[in-house]
């Protein structure tokens, strides 16, 4: 994703630097991964106030700061953290927290093999090392990014990806431990809860362009507010699935048609 | 959350298994396809259908979150749907991100100065 301007600017400064080189055959990856950062950076506003609460609500729980930090290293997904902590308070069987958390996570599955196509020629080290850093965030960015850049390598899209990465992951660790030491989050009255909603709509809405795509997305709306009292999540996946059938069946018959 | 409730104690082997299970669970959540099906090639039914991935499942994931903001209860407000809309009008017509962004939020936070 280039958030609006910087495009001009980055693409300017590559050739500067590469005017060597075509601009076509360049495959470096250094700018790339600058511009993943720049991406990413937005997300600072979303990850901070969301990871300092789930420090803070860790804390209240009883857990140690090193453990409250341990959760969100191991498992760096804040709605299936803040699931199974909530749930571990309640005096819930331990299996019953576990496979809630998970069921929450099973968008995960969706958006790995969302970027398969793009990502599955690398190493299977790095492929396991996105693997472990895919996010929300770090999904929508990369996915919106790649879908407009197909002439990219391989190496340029994991580095675009590792770029977002930086400013999100290792915030959602540290602020976890200063929610856990302060005992605090930034107020509500700053309203940064809905930052989430207005970025990905704002990344999610230049993309929806063909008959297609805004059925898709359409279809997704209309059935995660109807499926919005499922447990687990479930609303979720069922939306997402039922957006991704309309979307194909949709461009299949267009396809069909010409 | 305030010391008069104050919460009983989590046990420690439940709190170790969840985290554990969790982590290698989400991480096998998010390896699936990366790590398995890796640069074999799916079918095209398949790849047709992962096209629509973002479309689809970011809308849904916000969706809730518009009509019903946890910040409010639940409650529908006027505040964050003018601005979810006038973000979504920006994205759609103008197709620049960044405006997008900074349009919702100015939205947003003029609404919360005047409605409160």
């Amino acid at each position: 994703m280039d958030l609006g301007l910087p495009l001009d600017r980055a693409q300017a400064s590559r050739c500067v630097m590469t005017s060597y080189a075509e601009p076509s055959a360049d495959t470096s990856t250094r700018p790339v991964f600058l511009q993943g950062a720049r991406d990413g950076a937005p997300f600072l506003l979303v990850v901070a106030p969301f990871a300092m609460l789930f420090g803070v609500v860790a804390t209240e729980a009883g857990l140690k700061v090193y453990e409250a930090l341990i959760y969100s290293v191991a498992v760096i997904a804040g709605a299936s953290q803040f699931a199974s902590l909530q749930l571990l308070r309640d005096g819930a069987p331990v299996i019953v927290a576990l496979v809630s958390a998970l069921a929450v996570n099973l968008r995960m599955a969706m958006y790995s093999a969302s970027l398969t196509p793009y990502l599955g020629e690398a190493p299977l080290w790095k492929r396991a090392l996105a693997a472990y850093f895919l996010v929300d965030q770090s999904y929508a960015v990369s996915i919106v990014t790649f879908a407009k850049r197909p002439e990219w390598t391989v190496s340029q899209r994991l580095a675009y990806f590792f770029g977002v990465i930086l400013p999100i992951c290792p915030l959602w660790y540290a602020m976890t431990v200063v929610g856990a030491l302060v005992g605090s989050t930034i107020p509500p009255a700053l309203a940064l809860d809905f930052a989430l909603p207005i970025t990905f709509i704002a990344m999610v809405a230049p993309m929806l362009m063909t008959l297609a795509q805004m059925s898709a997305a359409v279809v997704a709306i209309v059935l995660a507010l109807i499926f919005a009292g499922l447990p687990y999540n479930l609303g979720l996946l069922i939306a997402a699935l039922a957006g991704m059938v309309t979307g194909a069946a949709i461009e299949k018959r267009m396809e069909a048609r010409k | 959350m305030t010391p008069e409730t104050l919460p009983q104690s989590i046990d420690r082997v439940d709190l170790w298994i969840v985290i554990v299970g969790l982590g290698l669970g989400s991480f096998l959540l998010r390896f699936a396809f990366l790590g398995l099906v890796g640069n074999r090639q799916m079918p095209e039914w398949l790849l047709r259908h992962l096209r629509y991935t973002p479309v689809a499942v970011l809308p849904a994931l916000v969706a809730p979150l518009v009509v019903w903001p946890a910040a409010t209860g639940g409650d529908m407000d006027p505040a964050r749907m003018t601005a979810a809309l006038v973000t979504l009008a920006i994205g759609v017509f103008l197709r620049r991100t960044l405006l997008a962004i900074l349009g919702g939020l100015t939205v947003l936070y003029l609404m919360l100065w005047l409605v409160g």
